[in-house]
C-alpha cells in the first residue's frame, strides 16, 4: 500500500505545527521520520491517524484522496499506530485490549464477547512473528517491551498495511531495542511499511531504507542511512552541533556523598529500593542508569527528603541526611533538579523570576523582615537568566511561556545558583532538543570539575554515556554492578535486565546488538580521525 | 581542590538479583478478626446469664411447611459460635503471618458466625421469638432501592462518569412513580414512569460533565439539591391540594412464583414479591453479564479506564459515557419506585440518604453488579435487623442499632475487602 502526505498543513492557534508536509510512504520499506523533540512529527502522525483534523493538505491511499473523520476511518484504510504511551487498558488482559473495538461476538449471545476467537488471533500473530505473548496475561503485569508487542499485535490484527511507530525505542532497553528491530526488518519483508519517528540518530541509521528529516514542522530533507550522524544531527537541528560533551578525565577528591544499606518500602509493601549502598567522590559524576521504574526516581526523592526511607543512612560531608525535611537538606548544600520540571521543578503559572527563587525566597537578601524584595529578585533572574542563556521575552513572564529547554535551563539555573555541596539530577534533558542537550551537558560538567560530587539518574544510555564518570546500573531497587563510564551499550544493557556484571559481559561479547556495533563502528571511526 | 587522581573503584557486582518484591503483613485483617472474635466472645457470651435463653421462628403462619418455633440456650450457643469465630481468626492470622492469602469465605463465615452470636445475645431472656424470615425479608426489600442505585453508580462510573447523584435519581423516580401511578391508578405505570425522571437527572449530569466539563463531583451535589428543592415545592403545593388524585400510589401486588415460593423460609424470602424484585434479580445477573462479557461492557469499561486508548480502536467515548449515564439514572429511578412500591404516598426527602449508601455499596462491591448485590443486602440486612429489634424490644438503645448499617461497612472497607480500585479515568473528562 502505497501512502502519501500531500501538503498537510495544521495549526493549533498561531502556532504551526505541521507547515505544508510532502510524504510518501512506499510498501515494503521502512521510512524513518528524523526530528528533534517538537519539530511536529506526533502531530503529523495524529494527522494520519484521524486524531486531528489537518486544515489543509490531503492524504492519499494507493493515489486516492482519502478524508479521515476518526482513527476507525484510518484503521479501515490499513494504517495501524503504535503509540508512544501506549494505547492499552492496563487491567484488561491480552485478548482484551487486542480485540477491543473491533469484537468477535459468539453467534446468537447478543454480543458476548467470542474469547476463544480473541485468545486465536492472538495467538496466530504471536507466534507468527514468534513474539511469544500470552493472551490471558494482564497487561499492567507485563514488562514495556512485551506491552509494546501487544500494541503491535493490535495493529496487525487490523491488517495493518502501513504500521507508524512513534518513538517506539524510548522505554526499551538496549536488547528490547535490538528485538524490536528484528521484528520491523520481518514486517518489512512481509510487505507492511513502517513508519519510525524518532529523534535517536543511531536507529535510523541502523534500521532504516529511507531518512526524512522535520524541523519546525517542515520536511526540511531525506537522506539515506549512509550518511553520517554528524549530518543527520546538523540536518535535524539545523546548524552544526557537537555531539557528545568533551570532558576531561575527572579529578577525584574524597568520598563526601555515601549512601549505605538503603532500603524504602512503598505503602503497598514493594521494596522500591531494596539495601542500596554506594560512594561518590568529590569531582565525579555518578551515573545511575536503568528501565524506568527500577527505583531510580525514588532515590533521587529519598536524598532530597521528598520520600521516607524505611532504614539504612545517607551522609554528605559526614553529616545524615535521612530524616531531615527538605529545606534542611537544600541548606546541606544539595541541589535537585527533579525528574519532570513541569510538576516538581517549577509553578507554571509562577513568573520566571520568581521561580528562580523558590528555595530562596525567605532568606536574605531576597526577603527581609518577611517581605519580599521585587527588586532583588528581578535583578538576580536577570543575572541568572544571563547566564544559562535563558531565551525569554521578560523575566515576570509566566515560565510556562517558555520552551522546554529554556525551562530546564530555569531549573538548572535555580539549583546551581548556590555553593553546592551535592548535585542530584533526574533525567536532566528529558524532553529537550539537541541544542539545549549540549548546554545542560556542559554546566554538568562544569559544576563537577569545580569539585562538586554529582549523580546523574538518567534512562538514555546516550545520556549516561556522555557524562558519567561511572556507572551504577539499577534493577528492581537494587545495584546489579558499578562499572566504569565508557562500559559497552550492550554490557549495561544486559545489567538494566538484571543480569550480573560477568555474565553480561560474557554474552555481551558473543552477541553484539545492531546499536552496539554502530557505537564500535563510530568509536573505530573517531579514533580514525584522531589519528589521521 | 585536590591534585591527587583516586585510583579507579574496583566494578563490584553484587549477588545475582532475586525477587526483590516481598509484600509486608498485612496486620490489619488479623488484628480485626481477633479483636471481634474476642468481643464476640466476652460480651456476647461470657457476660450472658446463664439460663437464660433464645428463641427463634422460622416460618410464619401462612407457610405451606410449618417450622415450630425453637428456642436455645443463650450463653452455650453464643460461646460456641464464638469459639468457632475465633478459631477461624487464629486460623486467619496464621494463613497472613505465612503470606498467604485468606480465603474469600473466610470473612463470609466469620461475619456469619459473629452476627448470630450478637442476635443470640440480643434476644436471651426476650420472651418473644426472633421472625428470621420476616428479617430476612425485611433485608431484601429494603435492599433493593439500594441495588439499583448502586447498579446506576457503576454503570456511570464503569465509563467514567462520577455519579453523586444517586440520591437525587432515587427522590426523582420515586416522586414520579407515585405521581403517575396516583393519576393512573395502576402501580405499573409508575415503575415505567420512574425511569425517565431517573434519566433525566443523569442526561443533566452528563450534560455539564462532558459538555461544559464541569467537576462531576460538584455537578452531583448541586443536582441531589436541586432534586430535593424541587420535590419539596411540588409536594408542599400540588400534591398537598390534591392528595387523593396525586399522592395516594396503588400498592404494587405481590406476585408470588408458584412452587418456589412453597420452599421453607427461601421461599417467602426470596419468591413472595412484587414485580420490583424480580426485576432487580434480572438486572443483576444479567449486568453481571453484560459488564465483564460483553462488547458493550468492554467498550464501556475501556472508556472508563483509557479513554484515549478507546477512541483510538474508534470507540465514541463521549457517546459512551452520554449513554451510560442516561442508563444509569433510569436504573436509579427503579430504585426510586422500589422505594414507594409498598404503596406509600411520597414525603419530604423520602430517600433520606439511601443514595450515599448506594454509592458505598458500589465502592464495598468494587464496581460490579454482584458486590453492589451483596454490599446493598448488607446494609438492608442492618437496616432490617434495626426494625426488628425495635418492634421487639432489645438490651441495645435504638440509636445504637441505626448505628448498625454503617459501623458494618466501616469495617468492612477497613479491614474485609483490602484495596479496592476505581476505574482510572473517572471524573476526568476526555478532551481529544
Amino acid at each position: 500500500m502505497k501512502l502519501e502526505l500531500r501538503g498537510i498543513t495544521k495549526r493549533f492557534g498561531p502556532l504551526v505545527a505541521n507547515d505544508d508536509i510532502h510524504l510518501t510512504f512506499e510498501s515494503g520499506e521502512i521510512h524513518a521520520l528524523l526530528g528533534e523533540n517538537g519539530a511536529g512529527k506526533s502531530t503529523m502522525m495524529n494527522v494520519l491517524y484521524g486524531l486531528y483534523e489537518p486544515d489543509g493538505g490531503e492524504i492519499l491511499v494507493d493515489d486516492a484522496p482519502v478524508v479521515f473523520a476518526g482513527p476507525a476511518d484510518a484503521m479501515n484504510a490499513g494504517i495501524g499506530m503504535v503509540h508512544q504511551h501506549f494505547m492499552l487498558v492496563p487491567v484488561f488482559t491480552v485478548a482484551e485490549n487486542v480485540v477491543l473495538g473491533h469484537e468477535p461476538t459468539a453467534a446468537g449471545l447478543g454480543g458476548l464477547i467470542d474469547l476463544t476467537e480473541a485468545r486465536r488471533r492472538v495467538r496466530e500473530i504471536s507466534d507468527r512473528f514468534g513474539f511469544d505473548v500470552d493472551p490471558d496475561a494482564l497487561v499492567e503485569d507485563l514488562p514495556v517491551g512485551v506491552q509494546q508487542r501487544v500494541e503491535i499485535i493490535k495493529a496487525l490484527s487490523r491488517d495493518a498495511k502501513v504500521l507508524i511507530l512513534d518513538e517506539p525505542t524510548a522505554v526499551l532497553t538496549p536488547q528490547e531495542t535490538d528485538e524490536l528491530i528484528a521484528i520491523m526488518r520481518q514486517l518489512r519483508e512481509a510487505g507492511t511499511s513502517i513508519v519510525f519517528i524518532t529523534h535517536k540518530l543511531r536507529e535510523v541509521r541502523a534500521v532504516a531504507d529511507r531518512i526524512s528529516v522535520i524541523r519546525r514542522g517542515k520536511v526540511v530533507g531525506t537522506a539515506t542511512p549512509d550518511e553520517s550522524e554528524q549530518q543527520l544531527a546538523s540536518l535535524m537541528v539545523g546548524r552544526s552541533v557537537n555531539l557528545g560533551v568533551e570532558k576531561a578525565p575527572p579529578e577525584r577528591g574524597d568520598v563526601t556523598f555515601r549512601v549505605s544499606d538503603l532500603t524504602v518500602i512503598d505503602p503497598v509493601g514493594t521494596r522500591v529500593i531494596d539495601d542500596l549502598s554506594f560512594e561518590v567522590r568529590r569531582g565525579e559524576i555518578f551515573a545511575i542508569a536503568g528501565v524506568q521504574g527500577n527505583g531510580q526516581s525514588e532515590l533521587a526523592e529519598v536524598i532530597v527528603g521528598l520520600l521516607r526511607a524505611t532504614s539504612g543512612s545517607i551522609t554528605l560531608d559526614g553529616k545524615e541526611l535521612l530524616g531531615r525535611s527538605v529545606a534542611d537538606v537544600l541548606d546541606a548544600g544539595v541541589g535537585y533538579v527533579p525528574e519532570d520540571r513541569s510538576t516538581d521543578g517549577l509553578i507554571a503559572s509562577f513568573s520566571i523570576a520568581e521561580n528562580l527563587v523558590l528555595d530562596l525566597h525567605d532568606d536574605a537578601p531576597f526577603a527581609r523582615a518577611g517581605s519580599l524584595s521585587p527588586a532583588r529578585v528581578a535583578e538576580n533572574a536577570r543575572r541568572r537568566t544571563e547566564e544559562f542563556d535563558v531565551r525569554l521575552t521578560s523575566i515576570q513572564d509566566p515560565v510556562s511561556t517558555l520552551s522546554g529547554g529554556n525551562q530546564q535551563k530555569v531549573v538548572l539555573a535555580r539549583e546551581m545558583s548556590r555553593p553546592l555541596r551535592l548535585l542530584v539530577a533526574s533525567q536532566p534533558t528529558r524532553g529537550l532538543d539537541v541544542g539545549s542537550i549540549e548546554f545542560v551537558h556542559k554546566r554538568i560538567v562544569t559544576e563537577r570539575d569545580g569539585g562538586t560530587p554529582v549523580v546523574i539518574v538518567s534512562t538514555e544510555l546516550d545520556e549516561v554515556h556522555a557524562l558519567a564518570d561511572r556507572i551504577a546500573v539499577m534493577y528492581r531497587g537494587r545495584i546489579v554492578g558499578v562499572v566504569p563510564g565508557d562500559t559497552h551499550r550492550d554490557v549495561l544493557g544486559l545489567m538494566m535486565a538484571g543480569v550480573p556484571l560477568e555474565d553480561a559481559e560474557r554474552s555481551a561479547n558473543e552477541h553484539h546488538t545492531t546499536l552496539g556495533e554502530a557505537d564500535l563502528e563510530a568509536r573505530t571511526a573517531r579514533s580514525e580521525e584522531m589519528t589521521t | 581542590m585536590s591534585t591527587v587522581t583516586a585510583p579507579q573503584p574496583a566494578p563490584t557486582a553484587q549477588a545475582p538479583v532475586g525477587p526483590a518484591v516481598q509484600a509486608r503483613i498485612a496486620w490489619r485483617g488479623p488484628v480485626l478478626y481477633l479483636v471481634v472474635a474476642l468481643i464476640s466472645l466476652v460480651f456476647f457470651s461470657l457476660l450472658t446469664p446463664g439460663e437464660d435463653t433464645t428463641r427463634f421462628m422460622v416460618s410464619t403462619r401462612d407457610d405451606f411447611v410449618e417450622i415450630a418455633p425453637f428456642a436455645v440456650p443463650s450463653r452455650a450457643t453464643a460461646l460456641v459460635l464464638s469459639v468457632v469465630a475465633l478459631a477461624l481468626a487464629l486460623w486467619a492470622t496464621r494463613l497472613t503471618t505465612q503470606r498467604r492469602k485468606v480465603p474469600t469465605w473466610v470473612p463470609i463465615l466469620f461475619g456469619g458466625l459473629v452476627l448470630l452470636a450478637f442476635l443470640v445475645w440480643v434476644m436471651a431472656g426476650n420472651t418473644n421469638a426472633l421472625p428470621l424470615t420476616i428479617l430476612l425479608t425485611g433485608a431484601l426489600t429494603l435492599s433493593v432501592p439500594l441495588i439499583f442505585g448502586s447498579l446506576a453508580g457503576l454503570l456511570c462510573e464503569r465509563s467514567g462518569i462520577i455519579n453523586i447523584a444517586i440520591e437525587g435519581q432515587l427522590l426523582g423516580g420515586a416522586f414520579l412513580a407515585v405521581v403517575v401511578a396516583s393519576l393512573t391508578d395502576n402501580p405499573y405505570a409508575g415503575l415505567v414512569a420512574a425511569p425517565v425522571a431517573g434519566a433525566l437527572v443523569g442526561a443533566v449530569l452528563v450534560l455539564f460533565a462532558v459538555r461544559y466539563r464541569i467537576d462531576q463531583i460538584i455537578v452531583g451535589v448541586v443536582l441531589n439539591v436541586l432534586v430535593v428543592g424541587v420535590t419539596n415545592y411540588l409536594f408542599s403545593t400540588v400534591l398537598t391540594q390534591n392528595p387523593q388524585s396525586l399522592n395516594s400510589p396503588p400498592r404494587l401486588p405481590t406476585l408470588p412464583i408458584p412452587v418456589l415460593s412453597q420452599i421453607p423460609v427461601i421461599g417467602p424470602v426470596l419468591f413472595d414479591h412484587s414485580l420490583i424484585v424480580y426485576l432487580m434479580y434480572v438486572a443483576v445477573a444479567v449486568l453481571q453479564v453484560m459488564v465483564f462479557r460483553s462488547r458493550w461492557g468492554l467498550r464501556m469499561r475501556a472508556v472508563g479506564e483509557h479513554p484515549k486508548a478507546a477512541d483510538t480502536v474508534g470507540i465514541k467515548v463521549n457517546l459512551t459515557r452520554v449513554r451510560n449515564s442516561i442508563l444509569g439514572g433510569a436504573v436509579a429511578g427503579l430504585g426510586g419506585a422500589a422505594l414507594v412500591s409498598a404503596g406509600l404516598a411520597f414525603t419530604k426527602e423520602l430517600t433520606s440518604g439511601k443514595g450515599y449508601i448506594a454509592l458505598a455499596a458500589m465502592i464495598l462491591g468494587r464496581w460490579s453488579p454482584k458486590g453492589a448485590l451483596a454490599a446493598s443486602l448488607l446494609f438492608g440486612f442492618a437496616d432490617s435487623l434495626r426494625q426488628v429489634l425495635n418492634n421487639l424490644g432489645s438490651p441495645v438503645p435504638s440509636q445504637f442499632l441505626a448505628m448498625l448499617p454503617y459501623l458494618a461497612t466501616i469495617f468492612a472497607v477497613a479491614g474485609l475487602v483490602g484495596r479496592v480500585r476505581a476505574p482510572a479515568a473517572e471524573g476526568i473528562p476526555y478532551v481529544k
